[in-house]
C-alpha cells in the first residue's frame, strides 16, 4: 500500500492503471486535461498506450476499436467533449463494448466556463446518444474515490459490457487529498466475444446493426435486462443522520462534501437533518428513496444544475413526499452556511 | 467478373444475411462486389485470413461482414480509421482493413482519415469512390462531378455553391507519413489487373510493418448513376478518371524502415509499482493533537511558492496522521498572477475542501491580506509577510504575527520559498504539526530535489529567529 497526496485528476490515472487499463485515448479540455497529461506519462512509462486523438469524436471511436480488441480502455473529457462523443457512446452500448469515460464537468451551456457544475447529469445519466441505452454512472466525492471508483469502473464495465462513467467536476479534479494506492493490479482476461486477430476469434463480429425490427427489438430487450440487472446489483449510496431526520439533503459529488458540513452544523443546532449521498447515479437508489419518502421526510435535492438530479428524485418518490431543490449554476457553488440557513428556515418556519 | 476467382476468405453461404444466402446484397454491376473479391483473394494469397480484422463502414458496404470470413467490426459513419488505429495498437500483429465509401471517408470522416494517414498508422485503407451516396439513395457526395444531377443536387452540382469534387488521394499524398497512395479503377480488364496488384501491395505493406497504405478505387454505382453496368464502367474510364486521374502518388515501400518494438516494455508486479509511485516515501510522525477541522489559507502571488508550500504543509499533516485537502485558486484567477491555496486538516474525514471560513490566513502580500482577512474566524490567526506588507490587518479579534518572509527567503537565495518560511512560522506558532515533519516532507513537494538541503536550512533559520524573538 502506498499513500500519496495527489489531485483527483491524477488519482483517476492511478486508479485506471491499477484497474488494468492499458489504453488511454485523450483530447485536451479543461478541467480534465491533467488526466490526459498524467496518463500520457505513466501509461507510456509502464508500456501501456496513450494516444491523443484529433477530436473527441475520434477518441470515442478509438475506445470502440480498442475495446473490440478486448483491451481495458478509457478517456477523460468535459461537457463539450462528452457531447461530441454521444454517437460513439451509443455505438459502444449497441455493440456491448466495455469502456470507461470520465467527465470532469465544467459550467455550460456552450463554451460556458471552466468552473465546476453538474449540468451534464442528464446527458450522462440518461445516455446522451441515440437509442434506448444507459451508462453506469459513478459519482466520486474525493480524490480517494477518484482512484477507487475509476479502478472499480473497469471491472464493472467488463462485467456488464457497458460504458462506465465517472462523473466528477472541476473541483474534484483540482483538490489534492491523500490517496491510498491499494489493491492488486488488475488484468483483463481473454473474452469470448472480442477480436484478437487470430483463428479462435476470427468469426466474432462487433456490431450494433440488426436489420430486422424483431432482431433489433430483441437486442434492445437484452440491453434492458442487463440494465435491470445493474439496478439490482450495484446501486450504491451512503447516509448520514437519516434515522431520525425530518429533512434530508439528497446530493452527490463535491456537493455532498458541502452538505456534510451543513448537516454537522445543523445537528449542533439541534435540528434533525440528514443526508443521502448517491455514489451511483445510474443505477439510482430508487427503492431506498421511496422507503425514506414513506416516512414523510422532506427531501432537498442539492446540486450544481437546474435540478436535473431532482427530477430523478421526484420520479423515485412518486409523490410520496415533498422534494425541494437547492441549485447553483454557472460555476457558483453553494456554501454550507446557505444550506444551514435554508434548512433552519424550513424547519422552524 | 469471371477472371476473379472466389476466394475461401469469403463465406460460401452468407449465414448472417437475411433472404438468399447465396447472392450478395449489392446491385448488379456494383463495384463493391468486385473489389471485395479482389481483397479476399489478396488475403488468401498472403495467408493472413486469421489475422485480418475488416472494418465495415456505414454505406452500401456496411454488410461486408456477411461475406468476409475474417474478424469484423462495424464502425460508425466515417470513423473507421480511428477504430482501426486503436485496434492496431491493441493487436499489433493483426491486419486492419479500413474499407470506406466517399461519403464516409471524404465527407463525414475527413478528420479521421487525414490524421490516421498523418500518424502513419500501419493499416490498409481502401477508399471506394463511386461519386455518390449509394446507401442513402444517391445524394450528392463530396466527390460528385460538376453539373451532375443527384437527389440533393437536382439542378446539377454547382461549383460556386457546392465546391469541386474532392481529390482525396492527392490530399493524402501531401502528408509525410503514408507509404503508398494510389488511385486505380474497377473498369476495363487492364485497370482491374492494376487494381488487384495495388490491393495486394497495400496489404503486403501492412504485413511487412511498413505503415499506412491508401488505395482510392473508382467504382461503379449503376443504380445511383442510372445507367447499365456496362455503361457504368465506360463512364469510369471516360469521365470519372479524367476528373480523378489514375496513378500512384506515393510509393515508399522500398525505402521506409519497418516498425520496431516499443521503447517501453510492459511493466507489471513490483516494477510497475516502482514506476508509478515516484518521489519517495511519506514521513511518519505521531498523531497530531487535533480535535476539529483546521483550515489554513496561503495567499500571495506567483513565484512565492504558494502551491508547493501548501503541498509541504499538507504532507506534514499527513505525516502526523491527519486527513487533508489542498485546493488551489483555480483557472483564470491564476492567470492574473495571484496564487492561493487552502489546506484543511482534520483528525477524520475532511468535510469540505471549500473552506468557507479559515482558522489561519497566511498573507504573503498586501492584496491577499485585504482580500481574505474577513474569512478568518474570530480568535483565528493572521500571519503577515512583513517584508511586503506595511499595514496592519483591520481585524482586531484575531492574533497577528509578523514574519519578514520575503527577506529571509531572498537572503537564502530562495525567493520561491517565501510561502515555506511563513508555513514554518505557522507550525512554530500553532504547535499542531512539527518542524521535523515539514522538513521530512520537503522531498514530496519540491520539483528540484537538489534544493531540499537549502530549503531545510531556511526552515531551521526561520524557527531560530522566531524563537529568539
Ligand atoms: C452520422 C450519420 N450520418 C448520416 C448517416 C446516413 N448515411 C448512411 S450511408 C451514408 C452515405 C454513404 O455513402 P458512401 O460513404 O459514399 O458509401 P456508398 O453507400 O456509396 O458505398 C449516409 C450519409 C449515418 N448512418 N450516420
Ligand atoms: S447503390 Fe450503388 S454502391 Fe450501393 S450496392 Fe447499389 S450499385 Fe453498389
Amino acid at each position: 500500500m502506498h499513500k500519496r497526496l495527489m489531485k483527483g485528476n491524477d488519482a483517476a490515472v492511478y486508479g485506471a492503471l491499477m484497474g488494468g487499463c492499458t489504453h488511454f485515448f485523450g483530447y485536451p479540455i479543461t478541467p480534465a486535461s491533467e488526466i490526459a497529461q498524467t496518463a500520457s506519462y505513466y501509461f507510456r512509462k509502464t508500456g501501456r498506450t496513450y494516444l491523443q486523438g484529433e477530436s473527441e469524436v475520434s477518441v470515442i471511436n478509438m475506445l470502440y476499436g480498442a475495446s473490440s480488441g478486448g483491451a481495458r480502455v478509457m478517456t477523460a473529457s468535459s461537457g463539450p467533449g462528452i457531447a461530441l462523443m454521444a454517437e460513439g457512446l451509443s455505438y459502444l452500448a449497441g455493440a456491448r463494448l466495455p469502456a470507461v469515460v470520465i467527465d470532469m464537468q465544467r459550467a455550460g451551456p456552450g463554451l460556458g466556463n471552466i468552473w465546476p457544475e453538474q449540468g451534464d447529469y442528464a446527458m450522462v445519466v440518461k445516455g446522451g446518444g441515440q437509442g434506448n441505452y444507459k451508462n453506469i454512472v459513478l459519482a466520486p466525492a474525493s480524490a480517494q474515490e477518484m482512484f477507487d471508483f475509476t479502478k472499480q469502473a473497469f471491472t464493472l464495465a467488463e462485467r456488464y459490457r457497458m460504458t462506465v462513467f465517472i462523473l466528477g467536476d472541476a473541483y474534484l479534479g483540482q483538490v489534492m487529498e491523500s490517496v491510498e494506492i491499494s489493491g492488486e493490479l488488475e488484468q483483463s482476461e481473454r473474452k469470448d466475444w472480442a477480436l484478437y486477430g487470430d483463428k479462435e476469434s476470427r468469426r466474432n463480429l462487433i456490431t450494433s446493426i440488426y436489420m430486422s425490427p424483431s432482431d433489433m427489438e430483441a437486442h434492445n430487450e437484452l440491453l434492458q435486462r442487463q440494465y435491470a440487472k445493474v439496478e439490482r446489483e450495484i446501486v450504491d449510496y451512503s447516509e448520514t443522520d437519516t434515522d431520525d431526520a425530518s429533512l434530508i439533503f439528497i446530493t452527490y459529488g463535491i456537493v455532498s462534501r458541502i452538505c456534510h458540513g451543513a448537516v454537522k452544523r445543523l445537528r449542533e443546532l439541534g435540528l434533525k437533518v440528514g443526508m443521502l449521498r448517491l455514489k451511483t447515479l445510474f443505477p439510482f437508489p430508487k427503492e431506498r428513496l421511496k422507503e425514506l419518502a414513506r416516512k414523510k421526510i422532506t427531501f432537498v435535492a442539492v446540486e450544481l444544475s437546474n435540478g436535473q438530479m431532482a427530477e430523478d428524485v421526484r420520479l423515485s418518490v412518486d409523490g410520496l413526499t415533498k422534494v425541494l431543490s437547492f441549485n447553483r449554476m454557472g460555476g457558483e457553488v453553494m456554501k454550507s452556511q446557505d444550506l444551514v440557513a435554508f434548512a433552519t428556515e424550513y424547519l422552524k418556519g | 467478373m469471371e477472371q476473379i476467382k472466389t476466394s475461401d476468405v469469403l463465406y460460401e453461404e452468407f449465414f448472417r444475411k437475411d433472404g438468399d444466402k447465396k447472392i450478395t446484397h449489392y446491385c448488379p454491376g456494383c463495384g463493391h462486389g468486385t473489389i471485395q473479391k479482389m481483397i479476399a483473394q489478396a488475403i488468401e494469397d498472403l495467408g493472413i485470413q486469421d489475422r485480418v480484422v475488416f472494418l465495415s463502414p456505414v454505406g452500401c458496404s456496411v454488410f461486408s461482414y456477411y461475406y468476409f470470413d475474417t474478424g469484423n467490426i462495424q464502425c460508425s459513419h466515417g470513423r473507421a480509421p480511428a477504430v482501426g488505429t486503436a485496434f492496431k495498437r491493441v493487436h499489433e500483429d493483426s491486419i486492419v482493413i479500413s474499407y470506406q465509401g466517399d461519403g464516409d471517408l471524404a465527407g463525414i470522416g475527413t478528420a479521421e482519415i487525414i490524421h490516421a494517414a498523418n500518424r502513419g498508422e500501419n493499416m490498409s485503407v481502401f477508399f471506394i469512390n463511386n461519386a455518390t451516396y449509394g446507401m442513402t439513395g444517391g445524394q450528392m457526395a463530396p466527390t460528385t462531378l460538376l453539373e451532375e444531377k443527384t437527389l440533393t443536387s437536382p439542378f446539377g452540382r454547382d461549383r460556386k455553391r457546392d465546391g469541386a469534387p474532392i481529390k482525396m488521394a492527392e490530399m493524402i499524398a501531401t502528408l509525410d507519413e503514408p507509404v503508398l497512395v494510389s488511385r486505380v479503377a474497377v473498369s476495363s480488364t487492364k485497370e482491374m489487373l492494376k487494381t488487384k496488384k495495388m490491393i495486394y501491395k497495400a496489404l503486403k505493406n501492412q504485413v511487412d510493418n511498413l505503415g499506412f497504405s491508401f488505395v482510392e478505387i473508382l467504382s461503379a454505382c449503376p443504380t445511383s448513376w442510372h445507367v447499365s453496368p456496362v455503361e457504368a464502367r465506360v463512364h469510369i474510364d471516360e469521365t470519372l478518371s479524367t476528373v480523378f486521374p489514375l496513378g500512384t502518388f506515393v510509393d515508399k515501400a522500398d525505402t521506409v524502415l519497418p516498425y520496431g518494438p516499443s521503447l517501453f516494455p510492459f511493466l507489471s508486479g513490483e516494477d510497475f509499482l516502482v514506476a508509478i509511485v515516484e518521489g519517495g516515501e511519506l514521513a511518519e510522525c505521531e498523531q497530531a493533537p487535533l480535535k476539529d477541522e483546521l483550515a489554513i489559507m496561503v495567499a500571495g502571488f506567483g513565484g512565492q511558492g504558494v502551491l508547493s508550500g501548501g503541498v509541504s504543509l499538507a504532507n506534514a499533516a499527513i505525516a502526523h496522521q491527519l486527513q487533508v485537502s489542498w485546493l488551489p485558486s483555480y483557472g483564470p484567477e491564476m492567470r492574473g498572477g495571484k496564487a492561493s491555496v487552502t489546506v484543511v486538516m482534520s483528525p477524520d474525514e475532511v468535510s469540505s475542501p471549500l473552506a468557507e471560513d479559515i482558522d489561519c490566513l497566511i498573507a504573503l502580500n498586501s492584496p491577499s491580506l485585504t482580500a481574505y482577512e474577513h474569512m478568518v474566524k474570530p480568535s483565528g490567526t493572521i500571519l503577515v509577510n512583513s517584508s511586503l506588507i506595511d499595514h496592519e490587518p483591520e481585524r482586531d479579534d484575531v492574533t497577528v504575527h509578523h514574519v519578514p518572509a520575503s527577506d529571509l527567503a531572498k537572503e537564502a537565495g530562495l525567493p520561491q520559498a517565501t510561502a515555506l518560511v511563513m508555513i514554518s512560522a505557522y507550525i512554530h506558532y500553532s504547535q499542531v504539526l512539527t518542524i521535523d515533519s515539514l522538513i521530512e516532507s520537503l522531498h514530496l513537494g519540491l520539483k528540484k530535489k537538489s534544493l531540499i538541503g537549502k530549503n531545510r536550512e531556511l526552515i531551521l533559520k526561520t524557527v531560530e529567529i522566531l524563537v529568539s524573538k
